[in-house]
């Protein structure tokens, strides 16, 4: 969308867009001051020790005193204060619960499913035989181990999925043909209930050859989404990438064996088990980062080794000066590089910690690059290598200043990294943009800046402005006064 | 207590009591002194549904978090493990029934699962040797859980990635247990409308399930009218986007954990005289946030913007009662004043945290940062620069803001894109992995599987003619007294909420093109009722939707329903259900990668 100068302005000031306050004439803060003042002079004559009387009780913390957090902490440590403790005694005393009027309704969840009586259809051996009382969904509970067993041997599949589903345990053992396992999946699928195709499908994953088991899922969809969801949880890796290969979903597979390196803290391991993703049939794109996280890594276990060895050694300036805070090992790339700037700045291109050696094995863009040196040198207050990041000589041997980034962030990075205002200014001078530049002068206190720029605008209101906001009697004034003062200027304003 | 949970158009105090009666029956089964384990993920949970007190009332002595070893000691007869059916909680659970076994005195054991038995859980608990030790064990269906007078949710983690990543279903077979509940309390609901993939597997499940109840009939008259089941993959946008009511920049900054939120205490140090400001406390403030308190029910779904003005008024109004202490001359109107001080206090305490909030919520809205973020998003969903490399989320990735912040805003521009081109997404994709590791190669590729990030295929946009048929981006926004849902967003319209609106006024029929560009399909089921429960509506009287998001909802589309709840011609009022609530940063997070 091509938007021209003019409409860009509107559109900025176009009230969609516009800055998020609060929208009142008056101060943008009024508001909340008043009400602020408001709740504080009310302060001065309500007791505050019968604070919030009326209102639920509440511990420091916020957790009512008697909600179910606070009594874990309540009931979990006898040596409780007392006082929290008298706090409860007092609140037992009128609980909320005691406040309440006894609920009218006797709704109970379990009554509603318990007390119908199913349609003829569904009068099986099973419902006689079980449920003669409505009294619970589990009236094998509290039996011992050995009676887990069914009553009767000739459940269908349909009944067999029906009493997994209210809960009951029952043997599925006595499925021994293909077709009665396929049969008991399918029921067990059409009520949807997980839990039950997933216990069928550990009967089947268990009694069932692995060939055979694929084949069947690979015709029931809805079945092998939930075994791949319950491989994953019980973390089966093996039979998941089995199952991936089998359906020929490369690109999962591939996927699921890298993710196993999340697991494997040894960084020497971790490293070679990268190496044995690198190949796997991830997409193209996936492939050339899938390289890169292996040479990143192996290129760390080297930098560390040796970083660690010359710190503890104590003879280099740099790691005595700044000792490091954190090893690099499986630190991002871009982590990995700023490290690298901060420790390595000059070294050769032929080491592997240098930082243009990283740059150019891993193709990093020159933005990116010069970005993340700008930090690691600004942060050492390396002023003379930033000139140099931003220095370019043409052929002539002119030098010129030029930043792919834009100075604009030069500027903020260094003032990050709190540069002392003379070199701030050097890059706020060389923003092309005049407002901007204005801006960040103002914003960072580069007085000469500003002032110059409105010298050169030739905008003696603003510069009346900025006079105001100056220090009295400073040198900043008097340069000021002295422009003002000018008959040299023809001021526009 | 949970009063708040009766104010709206279905008394969702209904199911409370339910679930209530429910855990107290359990806790009965198992006779004497009790000791809780909880699995820590689910206290917040159950918080919104019990206190201590009943617990206590039922003999609950001791309570614990599940952790690995030997449990605390505790003299009780019963030790009770309230647990998610999850493998790695039971390897937990059989090392403390062993190391209890060897302790001593014999104890009954006893395991309640949260929200369903797993088959799979118990054969881990039989490996493991232990499966015997218990007692009861029993599944506490506790699928829907009230949040408040109108918002219901399953607060399942996973549900998005198990749905649309993994195509498991078990969350979606949860839900409709958790519908089949509901009309079993609320009467059957006449009508189903569904959009979506999962949407018609759930539609089929509680079609299923009722087959098998026909024994006998619902006889409650029905409170909802129609059930919308609405699949998250029909609008990936809306969750990306940035939360700007109230309510939504509280999840967006601080995160709303169960209806609390955790904020940075300093704020809301008491201020005592003398106290010259030391002892600053150093714990997160923890407040509760729901609709039980007044100040924040009016509050919390406005655009951010708004709710300046608000409690300034409200601090005159509060200022002003006050005041009038000095006019009460008689005792009769002494007392009238004391009488009405504790409402009074309640009010000023509620503004002073709210006014806190405010504060913090603005010192992060007026940044530089917030607002070119908010520029570059709002740019996307409007429909410009989205087929470029954008700078700002370059200059993102230069400076390392977080990974999530990033992502988030990359889906976004593909979403508003129909994909982003292949040069585009190598691009981003490599800035990524360079930047924050290799190892995200995962990530991306979940994202890519769940649709929200992808290459351009086909070569056509879709979006814009999604965009201009359903009116997503209004340029007209009124944030202060909104004539329509974009207020949220500030422009934007959420998709999902849009759809919802168009359906119920003038219905999908007019919008057949854009249901055919959305993924999956829409679908319309009636489940008949006896004609004594037939409902002959008023004049005037308005609907009631039950909407179910699948996958996730955020505050900000709750905030878009309920303003369209309130619209005095919208003859539709709307219950929100989820399978969990969710804010973009949230959502990514649960489709990252991260070591078993």
């Amino acid at each position: 969308m091509n938007r021209t100068k003019g409409d860009e302005e509107e559109y900025w000031n176009s009230s969609k867009f516009k800055a998020f306050t609060f929208d009142d004439e008056d101060d943008e803060l009024s508001q909340l001051k008043e009400s602020k003042r408001a709740v504080n002079s009310l302060r001065d004559f309500v007791d505050d020790d019968d604070d919030d009387d009326d209102l639920e009780r509440v511990s420091w913390s916020g957790e009512p005193v008697g909600s179910i957090s606070w009594s874990i902490k309540e009931t979990a440590s006898n040596s409780g204060s007392n006082h929290e403790r008298e706090q409860l005694k007092n609140r037992n005393s009128f609980s909320s619960y005691a406040q309440l009027p006894k609920p009218a309704s006797t709704y109970s969840l379990s009554s509603f499913f318990r007390g119908r009586t199913r349609p003829g259809s569904f009068q099986s051996l099973s419902d006689a035989l079980s449920d003669t009382s409505a009294k619970s969904y589990a009236p094998e509970l509290g039996r011992p181990k050995g009676e887990y067993r069914d009553y009767s041997n000739d459940w269908s599949p349909s009944d067999t999925v029906r009493r997994l589903r209210k809960g009951k345990v029952c043997s599925l053992e006595r499925f021994r043909s293909l077709q009665d396992k396929l049969q008991l999946l399918e029921e067990a699928v059409s009520m949807h209930d997980g839990n039950v195709i997933t216990a069928v499908l550990i009967f089947l994953k268990r009694t069932l050859s692995k060939e055979i088991l694929f084949r069947e899922l690979e015709v029931r969809q809805v079945a092998l989404r939930h075994l791949i969801h319950f491989l994953k949880e019980i973390g089966d890796q093996k039979l998941l990438l089995d199952l991936f290969r089998f359906l020929d979903r490369t690109e999962e597979l591939a996927l699921t064996h890298y993710r196993e390196h999340l697991n494997i803290q040894d960084p020497e391991k971790r490293k070679e088990f990268l190496k044995t993703c690198i190949g796997l049939p991830f997409s193209a794109e996936d492939s050339a980062h899938i390289q890169d996280h292996y040479t990143l890594l192996e290129r760390q276990i080297i930098i560390e080794a040796n970083d660690r060895h010359l710190e503890s050694a104590g003879q280099t300036e740099i790691f005595r000066k700044h000792p490091r805070k954190a090893s690099i090992l499986n630190m991002p790339l871009v982590t990995t590089l700023f490290y690298s700037c901060f420790y390595h700045y000059t070294e050769a291109e032929g080491t592997f910690s240098s930082p243009v050696n990283l740059k150019k094995t891993f193709k990093i863009p020159e933005k990116q690059y010069v970005l993340t040196a700008l930090a690691a040198r600004a942060k050492l207050r390396a002023w003379h290598d930033v000139d140099a990041l931003f220095t370019t000589k043409n052929w002539l041997g002119y030098t010129k200043k030029r930043a792919p980034i834009g100075f604009h962030r030069v500027v903020e990075i260094l003032h990050k990294n709190s540069a002392p205002v003379q070199i701030l200014q050097e890059y706020v001078n060389l923003v092309e943009d005049v407002d901007t530049k204005l801006n960040l002068a103002t914003k960072f206190k580069c007085h000469d800046v500003v002032i110059d720029t409105c010298r050169d605008l030739k905008d003696r209101q603003q510069l009346l402005v900025y006079r105001s906001k100056v220090d009295k009697g400073s040198a900043e004034e008097e340069k000021i006064d002295a422009i003002l003062n000018s008959s040299q200027i023809r001021w526009k304003n | 207590m949970a009063a708040h949970l009766s104010y709206g158009r279905v008394n969702l105090n209904v199911l409370r009591e339910a679930v209530r009666r429910e855990l107290r029956e359990f806790l009965d089964k198992c006779a004497g002194s009790k000791a809780i384990v909880w699995d820590e993920y689910l206290t917040g949970p159950f918080g919104l549904i019990a206190q201590y007190s009943l617990l206590k009332e039922h003999e609950v002595e001791k309570m614990f978090t599940l952790k690995g070893s030997r449990l605390p000691a505790a003299d009780v007869k019963n030790i009770i493990f309230v647990v998610r059916p999850r493998l790695e909680l039971m390897d937990i659970i059989s090392e403390n029934v062993l190391s209890e076994d060897r302790r001593g005195p014999a104890r009954d054991f006893h395991i309640l699962f949260v929200p369903r038995r797993s088959l799979l859980c118990e054969q881990r608990l039989k490996d493991l040797g232990v499966l015997g030790s218990f007692i009861h064990r029993e599944e506490y269906s506790l699928d829907l859980i009230p949040f408040d007078g109108d918002l219901l949710s399953m607060e399942s983690e996973g549900a998005f990635k198990e749905c649309y990543l993994e195509s498991d279903q078990t969350s979606l077979y949860h839900a409709a247990k958790g519908l089949m509940t509901l009309q079993a309390l609320y009467g059957t609901i006449p009508q189903i409308f569904g959009k979506g993939e999962c949407a018609r597997q759930v539609a089929n499940m509680m079609i299923r399930m009722k087959r098998e109840f026909t024994g006998s009939q619902n006889s409650i008259f029905p409170v909802f009218d129609n059930l919308l089941l609405l699949d998250r993959n029909v609008d990936l946008l809306t969750p990306l986007a940035t939360q700007l009511t109230y309510e939504g920049l509280i999840d967006e900054i601080y995160g709303i954990q169960n209806s609390y939120v955790k904020l940075p205490p300093e704020k809301f140090a008491p201020k005592k005289q003398g106290d010259g400001g030391k002892d600053l406390p150093t714990e997160a403030k923890k407040l509760q946030l729901n609709s039980a308190e007044e100040l924040y029910a009016e509050i919390r779904d406005k655009n951010f913007n708004a709710v300046g003005s608000v409690l300034s008024k409200k601090a005159k109004v509060i200022s002003a009662a006050f005041e009038e202490r000095h006019n009460a001359k008689t005792v009769g109107e002494i007392k009238q004043f004391v009488s009405q001080l504790p409402h009074m206090q309640a009010a000023r305490g509620s503004l002073a945290n709210h006014t806190s909030i405010a504060e913090l919520i603005k010192d992060v809205t007026t940044s530089e940062d917030f607002f070119d973020k908010l520029t570059v998003e709002q740019e996307f969903m409007s429909g410009i620069d989205t087929d470029k490399v954008s700078s700002y989320i370059e200059d993102c990735t230069a400076q390392k803001h977080p990974l999530i912040k990033v992502l988030r805003l990359v889906c976004l521009q593909s979403v508003c894109n129909s994909g982003l081109k292949q040069k585009v997404l190598d691009y981003y994709k490599r800035e990524i992995l360079q930047t924050y590791g290799y190892e995200h190669i995962l990530t991306l590729y979940n994202l890519e599987k769940a649709g929200l990030l992808k290459p351009q295929t086909g070569g056509r946009n879709t979006y814009p003619t999604v965009r201009k048929t359903l009116r997503l981006w209004m340029d007209d926004v009124n944030e202060q007294n909104p004539t329509d849902i974009s207020y949220v967003y500030s422009g934007y319209a959420p998709l999902s909420v849009r759809l919802a609106q168009l359906l119920s006024r003038p219905g999908w029929r007019s919008i057949e093109e854009v249901l055919r560009i959305l993924p999956g399909p829409h679908f319309e089921e009636r489940q008949p009722l006896p004609t004594g429960l037939q409902k002959k509506r008023q004049p005037g009287e308005n609907r009631v939707t039950l909407i179910f998001f699948l996958g996730g909802v955020t505050f900000a589309e709750i905030a878009a329903l309920r303003f369209l709840s309130q619209l005095e011609d919208g003859g539709t009022e709307y219950v929100i259900a989820t399978t969990k609530l969710i804010n973009g940063a949230s959502w990514i997070e649960s489709l990252m990668e991260k070591p078993f």
